[in-house]
């Protein structure tokens, strides 16, 4: 057997390294730039630089502005850091030539100060990584200090410290409910089983969210971490990488991490020579959004129809194949490595009382600035759009803001102070959620939004139990005629009473949360919907009864 | 423990009525031991718990997050309600909406006068649709399926209890069933979405149709009305497996009469 790498060692040379740079180019290869032309500028910076022993070219994962790909970021020795934006070929070449090449700024680039709020606002614990290393290099990793706390874990703490360091640090699920982590660890340390097992939720599928997708993609040894630091305090010894298909190059980066990791001696069989050994591998999702519920996404790893089970048991009880398992979300995971490696307390003092930590959100919609962001929780939305996000285009009004995808709710612009987290978002009837946030200007029709929600949610819609299957379809219908102009009273009524139903007594959250977004609107928004219906009933004319000539 | 033997007993309240439940047992299996009615569809006596009608909900301790009767075991001093006025419109609007979605024209159908999702309607006072169909309630929305010699499938009546399904996984073992696609496009297909007649796994035992609640499955040849469902056979198959009935004792142990399901 291979000995286990020396991550003290690997540390150092990397870090020398780097050192004899005198310049590097930092060009961020997320999903969000390739798709925006990354592949091309990167070739061309390194056709420009060619073999240099003094400048680097860096493919990383991602920075965070993502509206303005592709981003390049030059760091120089003795220079503040100049990003680069909407690099195209010339730009590339430019860079490389003048800024790479002697040192001058390339001028006719555009660029943003490095000190831009968007930035210099973010605290980032889960992003610490994403956007300075190469996603493909377990070395770059391990320079920033990477694995360092699986290597206490496994070799300072037993596996009920770790779980006590884990419930002491308040940090809660991140993928929506904000269930506290500790709690599930200690769950699963307790159940007894022939094999437990660890799972990573990335099957994010929240219309605009791609917060999982960023940190997979930018920095996937993070979430390998998080996961195997889980599996030590739980007595886990297989995990998956639950990921949904649509994330390919997330998928790539991911099985290549889970290779060199295990190359490493960091997976596998005695991780790190602690005798503890630990499997892992990447499952793809088959399209289906309910397969990011857990009990769904059991049933899809197990190669079965992804169709969500009765709880209880509860999966920590009897979970994949029976046997104890828990399943977090990837940004949670991504969260523990730092909590091990910087202590609970320190975690616990970020956010709120009762929201610890930081939470990252994907902005979307009406703002000057889309992209990924990383803020403590118990920041205001307001600080969000118009701080960070450069607030609406076109002098448009902010309307509302979306969180919590089709399961949530949206939040008007009267509560714009209030603070963002768990608590908060549902006292106003939203929800955390996974961190999607889309933002509506005053053009927006709410009803609009509620109808596409609903629509999303119907098509996702399993069809296993009654109320979700039929009721969302018949819940678009509704709205449809509103939308349409031809809803009457009686018409939303009926929507009313329906989405009561479809809440109470949905098997799973996807048809629990289906009529969030009506409520939503309706409660902020009812004028909008009274204002579309006709009073008068409106008969079909003779054209549009079906099957009957006119 | 012998089957024999009693198991304890905890005390509940069931709409208002104090009663001694068994441990373990669920609220629904409680209630119908005592004369409460929670009206079912999906769940049958003998087959796995499905969870999918929703029609069981019940109130517990007057928690807002309802319970499913027929999956949540009791504990001692619970409080259930099963017959508040939500619960009565929750259910209403379910059959409501399960009426909704296919073409349930009882005037034409060949279990009219033996179907469950009739009797739910007439005994939850369903007698209006408040949902537009989205199609046209007089012509099929699906051809019949009548290439099995002794069986017919409309999948138009069909509610998705997947009574079918598990009644032949589990009770017959042949597996034939399945509902493939998802949300309102869910179907019931015979092994990979081939005509009936041409499952070579179907043993034409005739259970599917049996525990059918409606009119979607039936045998060939039924008139309107005509048709005659029996679900309970597969309480009596689960119950004569438990108790081995069909093992011949007299003849002792090993001898080749034995017949283990």
């Amino acid at each position: 057997m291979a000995s286990a790498i020396d991550l003290d060692d690997v540390a150092h040379t990397e870090r020398e390294a780097r050192a004899r740079y005198v310049r590097r180019a930092l060009v961020c290869t997320s999903t969000a730039c390739l798709a925006a032309g990354a592949a091309v500028v990167r070739e061309r910076l390194t056709a420009v630089i060619g073999e240099h022993d003094e400048v680097g070219i860096v493919p990383t994962g991602c920075p965070g502005l993502c509206s303005r790909g592709p981003l390049v970021q030059v760091e120089a020795r003795g220079e503040e850091p100049t990003v680069y934006t909407h690099v195209d070929e010339a730009g590339a070449t430019a860079i490389g030539r003048d800024h790479l090449g002697d040192g001058t700024p390339a001028s006719d680039v555009a660029t943003v100060p490095a000190d831009l709020p968007f930035f210099s606002r973010q605290q980032r614990v889960v992003l610490a990584t994403a956007g300075r290393i190469d996603p493909d290099r377990l070395e770059d990793y391990v320079a920033e200090g990477g694995y360092a706390a699986l290597a206490t874990a496994l070799t300072t703490m037993t596996p009920a410290e770790v779980v006590d360091a884990i419930t002491r640090s308040g940090l809660r699920g991140r993928g929506g409910a904000g269930y506290p982590a500790g709690r599930k660890w200690g769950m699963l340390a307790e159940a007894t089983g022939d094999t437990k097992y660890v799972v990573a939720n990335g099957d994010e599928g929240d219309p605009g969210a791609y917060m999982d997708r960023t940190i997979m993609d930018s920095d996937p040894h993070r979430v390998i971490e998080g996961l195997t630091i889980a599996a030590y305090a739980t007595g886990a010894t297989k995990g998956y990488l639950y990921v949904r298909a649509e994330y390919p190059l997330a998928i790539e980066r991911l099985e290549r991490a889970i290779r060199a990791a295990k190359r490493a001696r960091l997976l596998g069989r005695s991780v790190l020579d602690s005798g503890v050994s630990f499997d892992l591998e990447v499952r793809v999702g088959a399209g289906a959004f309910v397969c990011g519920e857990e009990t769904a996404l059991m049933a899809s790893i197990e190669g079965r129809r992804g169709l969500p089970t009765l709880r209880p048991p509860y999966p920590t009880e009897r979970g994949l194949w029976g046997q104890p398992t828990m399943i977090h979300n990837v940004e949670t995971l991504a969260n523990v490595p730092a909590i091990i490696a910087r202590g609970p307390e320190w975690f616990a003092g970020l956010g709120t009382e009762t929201s610890h930590g930081t939470k990252v959100f994907a902005l979307a919609g009406s703002l000057n600035d889309t992209g990924l962001i990383e803020v403590p929780m118990g920041i205001t939305l307001r600080e969000i759009v118009f701080d960070m996000a450069g607030g609406i285009p076109e002098g448009r009004r902010f309307k509302a803001a979306q969180t919590g995808g089709p399961s949530g709710g949206c939040i008007p612009a009267r509560f714009l102070d209030t603070p963002v987290d768990y608590e908060h978002l549902q006292d106003l009837g939203s929800m955390m959620g996974s961190g999607g946030l889309v933002v509506m200007d005053d053009t927006v029709s709410m009803p609009e939004v509620a109808r596409f929600y609903v629509a999303f949610c119907r098509d996702e819609s399993c069809g296993k139990c009654a109320p979700c299957r039929v009721g969302t379809e018949k819940m678009h219908a509704f709205l449809d005629r509103i939308c349409e102009g031809v809803g009457r009273p009686r018409d939303l009524a009926h929507l009313e009473s329906l989405c009561r139903t479809v809440r109470a007594t949905s098997l799973c959250g996807l048809g629990q949360s289906a009529p969030n977004p009506v409520f939503s609107t309706l409660e902020h928004f009812r004028d909008e919907y009274l204002d579309l219906l006709v009073e008068e009933d409106v008969e079909p004319t003779r054209e549009e009864v079906p099957g009957e000539p006119a | 423990m012998s089957p024999r033997e009693p198991r304890p007993t905890v005390p509940v309240t069931i709409d208002g009525q104090e009663v001694m439940a068994v441990e373990d047992e669920t609220i629904l299996s409680l209630a119908r031991r005592v004369g409460v009615d929670i009206p079912t569809l999906c769940y049958l006596e003998g087959l796995s718990v499905y969870g999918g009608c929703r029609l069981c909900v019940v109130e517990v301790n007057g928690d807002a997050r309802l319970k499913l009767a027929c999956a949540t075991p009791v504990w001692a001093d619970m409080e259930v309600r099963t017959d508040t006025w939500d619960l009565r419109e929750h259910r209403r609007r379910i059959i409501e909406l399960l009426f909704a979605e296919g073409s349930h024209i009882c005037a034409t159908c060949v279990s009219n006068g033996a179907c469950e999702l009739q009797d739910l309607a007439a005994t939850n006072r369903v007698d209006h649709i408040h949902y537009d169909l989205g199609f046209a309630p007089n012509l099929p929305l699906e051809p019949v399926d009548a290439s099995h010699p002794r069986y017919v499938l409309d999948r138009d009546r069909c509610v998705r209890c997947s009574r079918c399904v598990r009644v032949c996984a589990e009770v017959e073992g042949a597996a034939v069933w399945e509902i493939a696609e998802r949300g309102g496009n869910s179907r019931l297909v015979a092994e990979m979405d081939v005509p009936w007649g041409e499952a070579s796994s179907c043993t034409s035992c005739g259970k599917c149709v049996l525990v059918c609640p409606t009119g979607a499955l039936s045998f060939k040849g039924s008139a309107i009305g005509e048709m005659r469902h029996d679900p309970e056979v597969v309480a009596f198959l689960a119950r004569a497996r438990e108790e081995e009935e069909w093992l011949d004792r007299s003849a002792g142990s090993g001898s080749a009469s034995e017949v283990r399901s």
